[in-house]
C-alpha cells in the first residue's frame, strides 16, 4: 500500500472506506515533476551563471558606486584577486587568460534558460496553489520565537523530524520565499540593468538602482546572498539525509516511514 | 488506469509535438524578419538569438540614455590598443590630412570621405556612456557625424541589412544591422569632449553605438561597405570578435 502512510496524513485516514473502495490513485508525489524538472535546470543553470559570472569579474574585480567607474576611478572595494586584464591593478605579476567570450555568451544563455523555467515555475505555484500551500508559513510559524527555535535547532545540527521529509518547516518556508520573491528578482532586475539594449528601452530599470556601476555592484551581492544560501540549503539536505531528499527531488517519491522506525 | 496512463501520454505527446512545431514557426518567422544574428547557430546560438530578437522587437527605436553635462567623467579610460602600425604613425604625422574613409557596397554612390569632408557635415553631439565588457564604464561627451548621414548621402539601397566597418588595426573590423547603423544615437566620431577624439581613444574616427559595448566602438575606421549578407566576411559571424567567441551583438 501507499507508503505515504494513513498515519502521516490523519485526514486520509478518516475518510469513508468507500473512498478506498475507488480505483486506488498513486500517492502525490512529494515534488510535482514541474516542480522537479523547474528544480534541476535551475540548478543546472545556476552553477552555468556562477562559474561564467566569477569568470567575467576576474576581468575587471573591482566594484564602484553610481552610475561610473574605472581604473582611474577610486573603487568602492576591490576583490583581492588577480585579473584577466593586464590594466587592472591588482598588486599581482601576472595576467590570467580572458575568458569572456564565452562566459558572457553562456551567462546570458544560462539567464534565459533560468529565468524562463522560473517564470514557468511562478506561473505553475500562483495558478496551483504551490506557494500558498507548501511556502506560505503557517500563523504559527511566522513568529520570532517559532522561526528562532527552528534556526536554533539548525545551528544544533539536528536531524529534521520525520514529518519534515514531507512538509516545509518554517524557517524553510520562509527562506525559499525571500529566494523565489526577493533575491531572484534582484538579480534579474540588477542584471537586466546592465543591458545597454534594456535600458534604452527602460531607463528607470537602471536610474532606480542609482546608476551602472551600483546595478553591478548590487548584482555581485545579491549573487553572493545565492551562493550563500545554496551552502546552506545543501547542508541541510545533508543533514536531512543528502541521498533520500535527492531521490525525492529526482523521483517525486519519499522513502517509506518504516524504514526509520 | 490504462485509460489514464494512455490520456497522459497522448497529452505529453500532443504538448511536446506543440512546443516542436512552435519552436520551429518560432524560428522560421524570426528568419524572415532578421532577428537571427550572424552568429546565431553553435551552442550559444540560442542565447544570441534570444538577446538580438528580443531586444529588436523591443528596442529598435529606444534611445541610449543621454547625461547631464554635470555628470561627464573626470578621466575617461582609453582601454589597451594595439601598437600602432607604421602607416598609422605616418597618417598621426601628417594630422590624418590623408585619412580617408571609402564607403561602398550597397550603395549608390561608393564614396570616399577625408577627415575634413566629415567635419563639413552637420555635427552631432551626445553625452553618454561607454561601458567595457570587462565591467568598467565612463560618461563623455562624443561628437561626430551621425552614421545615417553619411548612409545617406552615398544612397543606400533599401535591400541592404548591415554596414561592416574596418579599423586601421589589423584584422580588426565589425558590423551592425541597420537598426543600429540608421538610429540618431550612432556616430563616426571624431570629437571627445569638446576636444579632438584622441588616438588612445580612437582618433581620427571611432564608430560610437551608445547602445552597445564598448568593443563594438571600433576605433581608427577607414572603411564602410553596407551588404546584405555577412556570410561573406571573414568566417560570416559578422565580426572578427565573434570569430574569437565574442558575441557579435551587445546590447545586452
Amino acid at each position: 500500500m501507499a507508503t505515504l502512510g494513513s498515519a502521516q496524513l490523519p485526514a486520509e485516514a478518516s475518510l469513508p472506506s468507500a473512498v478506498s473502495a475507488a480505483p486506488v490513485a498513486k500517492p502525490a508525489p512529494r515534488h510535482s515533476a514541474l516542480v522537479r524538472v523547474a528544480h534541476w535546470i535551475l540548478t543546472i543553470g545556476f552553477f552555468a551563471l556562477l562559474l561564467t559570472g566569477i569568470e567575467i569579474v576576474i576581468s575587471h574585480p573591482r566594484f564602484y558606486w553610481g552610475e561610473t567607474g574605472t581604473v582611474l576611478t577610486k573603487p568602492l572595494f576591490q576583490l583581492p584577486i588577480p585579473s584577466s586584464r593586464k590594466l587592472v591593478p591588482t598588486g599581482y605579476a601576472f595576467v590570467l587568460p580572458d575568458q569572456n567570450g564565452w562566459s558572457r555568451a553562456l551567462h546570458f544563455e544560462a539567464a534565459w534558460i533560468a529565468v524562463l523555467t522560473g517564470l514557468l515555475y511562478a506561473i505553475y505555484g500562483l495558478l496551483t496553489g504551490h506557494f500558498r500551500k507548501n511556502l506560505l508559513p503557517s500563523k504559527a510559524d511566522i513568529s520570532w520565537r517559532a522561526l528562532w527555535a527552528s534556526f536554533t535547532k539548525r545551528l544544533r545540527l539536528e536531524r529534521p523530524s520525520e514529518a519534515e521529509a514531507f512538509s516545509y518547516n518554517g524557517l524553510q518556508r520562509f527562506s525559499y520565499l525571500v529566494v523565489i520573491f526577493v533575491l531572484f528578482p534582484l538579480v534579474i532586475w540588477s542584471g537586466l540593468a546592465m543591458s545597454l539594449g534594456f535600458v534604452s528601452a527602460f531607463p528607470w530599470a537602471v536610474n532606480l538602482l542609482g546608476g551602472r556601476q551600483s546595478a553591478r555592484t548590487i548584482h555581485f551581492f545579491v549573487s553572493l546572498a545565492l551562493v550563500l544560501f545554496l551552502v546552506v540549503h545543501v547542508g541541510m539536505v545533508w543533514l536531512a539525509g543528502f541521498w533520500k531528499r535527492t531521490a525525492a527531488m529526482i523521483t517525486g517519491r519519499t522513502a517509506a516511514r518504516k524504514e526509520d522506525a | 488506469m490504462i485509460n489514464l496512463a494512455r490520456r497522459r501520454l497522448l497529452i505529453t505527446g500532443v504538448a511536446a509535438a506543440a512546443g516542436a512545431s512552435g519552436l520551429g514557426v518560432a524560428a522560421r518567422l524570426a528568419r524572415k524578419h532578421g532577428l537571427i544574428p550572424p552568429d546565431g547557430g553553435g551552442i550559444y546560438g540560442l542565447g544570441e538569438t534570444l538577446s538580438y530578437a528580443s531586444q529588436r522587437l523591443l528596442t529598435r527605436h529606444a534611445m541610449a540614455r543621454e547625461f547631464p553635462r554635470s555628470s561627464i567623467s573626470a578621466r575617461p579610460f582609453p582601454n589597451e590598443i594595439a601598437p600602432l602600425t607604421e602607416e598609422f604613425k605616418r597618417h598621426q604625422a601628417a594630422h590624418f590630412a590623408d585619412w580617408r574613409l571609402r564607403v561602398d557596397g550597397m550603395v549608390a554612390q561608393p564614396t570616399s570621405f577625408s577627415m575634413a569632408d566629415l567635419r563639413s557635415c552637420p555635427a552631432r553631439s551626445h553625452i553618454t556612456e561607454l561601458t567595457c565588457e570587462e565591467g568598467w564604464s565612463y560618461i563623455a561627451e562624443w561628437t561626430g557625424v551621425p552614421l545615417s548621414h553619411v548612409l545617406n548621402q552615398v544612397g543606400v539601397h533599401p535591400q541592404a541589412k548591415y554596414v561592416v566597418y574596418t579599423s586601421m588595426e589589423p584584422d580588426t573590423w565589425d558590423s551592425i544591422d541597420m537598426a543600429d547603423a540608421l538610429h540618431p544615437q550612432t556616430f563616426l566620431c571624431y570629437g571627445l569632449n569638446g576636444d579632438e577624439l584622441p588616438v588612445p581613444h580612437g582618433g581620427p574616427v571611432r564608430m560610437r553605438v551608445p547602445r552597445q559595448i564598448g568593443y563594438k566602438n571600433l576605433k581608427f575606421i577607414t572603411y564602410l561597405t553596407v551588404t546584405d549578407d555577412l556570410k561573406r566576411f571573414g568566417k560570416g559571424l559578422g565580426s572578427a570578435a565573434a570569430e574569437f567567441g565574442y558575441a557579435w551583438y551587445t546590447g545586452i
